[in-house]
């Protein structure tokens, strides 16, 4: 079973909460870092630990965009598409993707690296236009900005040049 | 640009400042929550903040200090805080600015709010996507812990006050109070029917107060400094103290502004965000993200405050400027946005889920050169039968493009459609809706 390795944390993320239900939605988080989407075994896991039917989990988890039902690449590319970055051109950042790495919105890489996905409003339009990939956030994208994360990310795993706390406009040096 | 003395903003302007708990200490942090447990009794807190004039600010600006007095006092059972951090408004970036770069700020507003409402246990509900931001408020909150903050005897006082973060799994109806508690609960975030009010029956049936995170952030500063000198700020009586704006769109210098409540829009875009980025002059702005009807270069001299912007047609709403050049298409800009709420409609009132559907359906024909003349009536229509019809505010937000933008620019509507009339061919093809 998937939860075998993680009893403590589940113990600590149920304690925060007076009722079982309330640990959903993080317990759900940690099988898809886990299984790297959320499998049926994981829901019905899930439906026993915190007494519910497994459709009741799994009526939940169909709500949330941020839950996959399916395995996806091992960097998911969510480009934001809502109006504020797409007034700064986030469909052409949709289109450098597409060049270079031959994939649409919707789909993976062969070698199953990349996965691309189109998605709405990620809190971040004064640095627009970007993307979240996986945990980090790209913001103020170029094309060439773009093409250097695909490759930092493909190879080493990380980039630096992911957003670290935010602030923008910078304060002027005093 | 230092015109305007900045109260949230402040410390993290300063150099070097990381956002640490010794920082935050060093700034003066932690001041308010050791005077209101010394000094002050929960009424008189809610008091002070009545005073201050503070309202919500995630967008629908209800008085901070009305909101914490509707929880019966003499209720037995535990009261709950949830603080409101699911920013996903599009054109809103502020919330993620402060909990990123001053944690502690919105910490201590929390703390100084459980002890004003008798509540032990507060959540920052934190969207989803904001994973940087979850773990920073997680790290300043084992920090706050460790100094007894919060926990079991908050700095001595016999007081409990325990703060947890719980992230979300994306789903903007979830910034909806009722919805986000549904969510809390592990359900879908369908947003429930009001009344009941949360400050009765929110978290789990239980009386909840729920605040944005700016809302919590201006807390210690209305107990250090004072109510009266909070309202005294911006544009008294009715909209007090300062708002973080978030400019974007076709400016030279997008990003968060501190300014009092009351300047103009005029002087946000042009004077601190360097006006338009190219010579193409403003055709259109939106004020209060994506849920604000657009306004035009005639309202430039707006009063950005709650009345003036209401008054003008338009809502302030969660404080999201954007800013759109000469060349954008008006009806593209409703299509995109219209996208976005057909996406984000939970589904749970029927005028929303399939009116939100019917609506993109349209704009899409509309903008894709396949309209009809009677397609404007059927918008006009759809939206008159969905705003006001709904279990919550969404159905009025997600009408507002729709709506302002044939109000101010019917002509390209009607463009459009001319031109779809000249070039289709003569066949009873039926246009096709794909996802």
């Amino acid at each position: 079973m998937i939860f075998d390795r993680f009893t403590d944390e589940i113990k600590t993320i149920m304690s925060r909460y007076p009722v079982k239900r309330s640990a959903l939605l993080p317990l759900l988080n940690l099988a898809q870092r886990e299984e790297g989407f959320v499998s049926e075994s994981a829901m019905r896991e899930i439906a026993k630990i915190l007494d519910l039917t497994p459709p009741q989990v799994f009526e939940t988890v169909t709500f949330y965009t941020m839950f996959n039902l399916k395995p996806i690449g091992k960097f998911h590319l969510q480009v934001c598409k809502s109006l504020m970055c797409a007034l700064v051109g986030s469909d052409d950042v949709v289109g450098w993707i597409q060049n270079k790495l031959g994939i649409g919105p919707g789909q993976t890489t062969p070698d199953k690296t990349f996965t691309l996905s189109v998605v709405e409003c990620l809190g971040s339009c004064g640095t627009g236009p970007m993307m979240q990939v996986n945990d980090d956030y790209y913001e103020q994208l170029t094309e060439e900005k773009t093409g250097r994360v695909l490759d930092d990310l493909k190879r080493d795993g990380t980039s630096t040049l992911k957003t670290g706390p935010f602030m923008y406009p910078q304060p002027l040096a005093k | 640009m230092a015109k305007y003395e900045k109260i949230l903003l402040n410390n993290m302007e300063q150099p070097g400042y990381s956002g640490s708990l010794a920082d935050y200490e060093q700034a003066g942090g932690y001041q308010a929550l050791r005077t209101v447990l010394k000094d002050m009794q929960p009424d008189e807190v809610i008091e002070v903040v009545k005073k201050s004039g503070l309202r919500g600010r995630g967008g629908a600006g209800f008085p901070t200090g009305v909101k914490w007095g509707f929880i019966p006092k003499d209720h037995p059972g535990p009261k709950y805080l949830c603080c409101n951090a699911d920013e996903s408004e599009p054109g809103t970036f502020k919330d993620r600015q402060l909990m990123e770069r001053d944690p502690h700020q919105m910490l201590e507003g929390m703390a100084v709010t459980c002890f004003a409402i008798g509540a032990q246990t507060a959540y920052i509900y934190i969207r989803g996507e904001f994973r940087l931001g979850a773990k920073i408020l997680e790290q300043a909150i084992q920090e706050a812990y460790g100094a007894k903050y919060l926990g079991d005897n908050v700095l001595g006082s016999g007081l409990t006050i325990n703060i947890f973060v719980h992230q979300g799994a994306g789903a903007y109806i979830c910034g909806e109070e009722t919805a986000l508690l549904e969510s809390l609960e592990g359900k879908r975030g369908l947003p429930r029917f009001k009344p009941p009010f949360p400050a009765t029956h929110g978290l789990y049936q239980k009386p909840t107060v729920v605040n944005n995170v700016e809302t919590m952030a201006n807390i210690p500063h209305i107990i250090n400094r004072g109510g009266e000198w909070f309202a005294a700020i911006g544009s008294p009586p009715k909209s007090c103290g300062t708002r973080v704006f978030c400019l974007s769109g076709h400016v030279k210098q997008p990003g968060n502004y501190e300014v009092p409540m009351g300047i103009t829009f005029r002087e946000l875009i042009y004077e601190l965000g360097g006006g338009m980025r190219s010579d193409k002059p403003l055709k259109a702005f939106i004020p209060g993200g994506a849920s604000a009807p657009f306004l035009t270069p005639e309202h430039l001299d707006v009063k950005m405050d709650f009345e003036s912007v209401a008054l003008a047609g338009s809502m302030l709403g969660s404080g999201g400027v954007t800013v759109m050049e000469e060349g954008t298409s008006m009806v593209w800009a409703a299509l995109r946005l219209m996208e976005f709420f057909y996406h984000e409609s939970c589904g749970k009132c029927t005028p929303c889920r399939e009116g939100s559907s019917w609506l993109v359906q349209t704009l899409q024909r509309i903008w894709g050169k396949r309209g009809r003349p009677e397609d404007i009536s059927i918008l006009e229509e759809l939206c008159g039968n969905i705003a006001g019809r709904t279990v919550c505010a969404f159905g009025e937000a997600e009408v507002a493009p729709i709506l302002s933008t044939l109000r101010h620019w019917r002509g390209e509507y009607d463009a459009l459609i001319r031109e779809a009339q000249e070039t289709m061919p003569r066949t009873k093809e039926i246009p096709v809706f794909t996802h």
